[in-house]
């Protein structure tokens, strides 16, 4: 039986290595080459090494597309793990309505990010027929309505907000399977060691995580630093690029303008800084977990 | 007694909290049913209320009455259906024989899915823009069905690899012993242990095409091929805000799908993601 399994493997595995490698490696191989020629869409290409870094060195709207994108993405992660952490912990707390609780939280999950966008536009209206600003404005905290999305200072924190908004159920559910993951028996020792729940917290809950938050804010960290589709609803990366993360600024480079050679070389400056910061982080994460 | 007062002082603050947490997270989704029901001088009142005084289905004929939401919600549904039972003809066989037989390729395409999760869509969309253009499949059916294909292939592969690993292969052995042919073991033991997880990895396929919006933006030009996501994003900024009520409705409708495959698969997607999460 085990004899011809080299062969009977590729049999089967062959039907799906043929489409991935047509229309997915080769595809990204020849992207990242690339972003190291001066191609644009119907025009003769022609490898020009680092000339597209070289101008993206002087691209005012590279910087400030990275700019708004770090912002966004270590707000929307931060926010997700740490809202995430604080929601398990609720979830898992044996509190009234729970159950109901657990369904509930997914909702933002179903739905495609174009209609978070719509919906949030919808809640966010920038007169007082927009819920958010007729009840700040009831609770007195604000005497204007505010233009969420297309103010200058508010459009950025808003977007943030949404996103992680969007992010929260995934993360709080990852969470909550490794917190249902600790064995009682952890807490209990804990607590006869006269342990508070602030240090039952530190002490047992935060390591015995350990692994699941390192493995979510890596994954949530690349998810988020290329989101598109729920910004690009919001706002368009409006207003005056204030909320134009890395994905809308290359995707309109190469739709609107043309310049593909340059958009590609901006998804391989995209893909090395995240993937330097994920192997960073994760190799501080396994080094403190070592000693 | 102390102690206890301040156990039940905690819990309240706790169910306080978690009733913030699910207000937040629903509350979009409440606004937007709202809306849809509210005629429209109640939508655009100075004053909203989150209850509709007069409820109206309005917004849901004038939604239906657009040829190019009923083409976009087609156009998803046989989009995500076709894709999805591809995938799965795909990834079923493919994730059995990682499982089963280990050898050089398993390495290889497993890394290929941890790394296929790094690259921003961008790098490989303009590429496969040129291609499919050459081969005039760009705003064509065949190429995004095409493009989905390929784009959940690496995840479904991953779901259907745990539930191969979850069967015993001492049953497959047992079968064997009784009799079976191989074709008799896959048809009458494997499959059938398999199906659940099959539906599962299906259903995911389907969900992830019809939310899908970057590359139907950029591959379906034509209205009457586009999908309902890139439809439904033509009405953000001011074209969507003079027609609020037909826009939520429109969204409703297609939230309905993933709604009801995510209620569907609750249990076993939660689990799912543990394993996931877990294991590493």
């Amino acid at each position: 039986m085990k004899r011809h399994s080299w062969l009977g493997q590729l049999g089967l595995v062959l039907p799906f290595l043929i489409p991935v490698v047509l229309f997915s490696v080769i595809p990204l191989l020849r992207g990242i080459y690339l972003g190291f020629t001066d191609y644009r869409f119907g025009f003769e290409m022609r490898f020009n090494g680092l000339e597209n870094y070289r101008y993206m060195l002087t691209d005012r709207y590279f910087w400030s597309s990275f700019r708004v994108g770090a912002i966004w993405t270590i707000g929307t992660t931060l926010g997700q793990v740490v809202l995430g952490l604080a929601l398990a912990q609720l979830l898992n707390a044996d509190l009234f309505g729970y159950r109901l609780a657990r369904v509930l939280v997914l909702v933002p999950w179903a739905m495609p990010p174009v209609i978070r966008g719509l919906m949030w536009n919808m809640v966010l209206l920038p007169d007082t027929s927009g819920p958010v600003n007729h009840l700040l404005m009831q609770a007195g905290l604000i005497s204007q309505p505010i233009n969420w999305l297309s103010s200058v200072s508010w459009a950025l924190p808003s977007i943030i907000l949404v996103g992680i908004w969007g992010g929260l159920p995934q993360a709080s559910i990852v969470l909550l399977a490794g917190l249902q993951a600790i064995p009682k028996e952890l807490y209990e020792a804990a607590s006869l060691d006269g342990a508070g729940v602030f240090s039952q917290f530190r002490y047992v809950t935060l390591p015995a995580l350990k692994p699941v938050i390192t493995s979510l804010v890596s994954l949530r960290f690349m998810w988020n630093f290329n989101a598109f589709g729920l910004v690009y609803t919001l706002t368009q990366g409006g207003p005056g690029g204030r909320t134009r993360l890395p994905m809308l600024f290359a995707y309109e480079e190469a739709f609107r303008y043309g310049n593909a050679g340059y958009s590609a070389a901006l998804g391989n400056v995209m893909v090395l800084v995240v993937s330097l910061l994920v192997v960073l982080y994760i190799r501080r994460e396994l080094k403190e977990s070592e000693v | 007694m102390d102690y206890r007062l301040k156990n039940l002082l905690a819990k309240a603050v706790m169910q306080v909290c978690l009733l913030l947490f699910v207000v937040f997270l629903a509350f979009p989704l409440v606004w937007m049913l709202s809306t849809s029901l509210k005629p429209n001088p109640e939508i655009y009142a100075r004053v909203p209320s989150l209850i509709p005084k007069e409820p109206t289905l309005d917004h849901f004929r004038v939604a239906f009455g657009q040829q190019d939401l009923l083409s976009g919600i087609y156009n998803s549904f046989k989009i995500g259906v076709i894709s999805s039972l591809v995938v799965l003809v795909l990834a079923v066989p493919a994730a059995y024989a990682l499982v089963r037989f280990k050898t050089v390729i398993n390495k290889s395409v497993m890394a290929w899915i941890l790394v296929s999760q790094l690259f921003p869509s961008i790098l490989i969309i303009i590429p496969l823009f040129v291609v499919l253009r050459n081969l005039a499949l760009t705003n064509s059916h065949i190429g995004i069905i095409l493009v989905y294909t390929v784009w959940s292939l690496p995840f479904v592969l991953w779901m259907m690899r745990s539930y191969v690993q979850g069967i015993p292969e001492e049953l497959e052995e047992a079968a064997f012993i009784d009799g079976c042919s191989r074709l008799q073991v896959l048809s009458k033991i494997v499959f059938p242990l398999l199906l659940p997880g099959i539906v599962a990895s299906g259903l995911f396929a389907f969900v992830s095409a019809w939310n899908e919006f970057f590359f139907a933006l950029v591959l379906l030009k034509s209205p009457k091929l586009t999908t309902l996501p890139v439809y439904l994003s033509r009405f953000t900024g001011s074209e969507g805000m003079t027609r609020l009520g037909p826009l939520a409705a429109s969204c409703l409708v297609a939230t309905i799908p993933t709604l009801v495959v995510f209620t569907f698969l609750q249990k076993g997607l939660v689990s799912g993601l543990m394993s996931g999460a877990v294991k590493q």
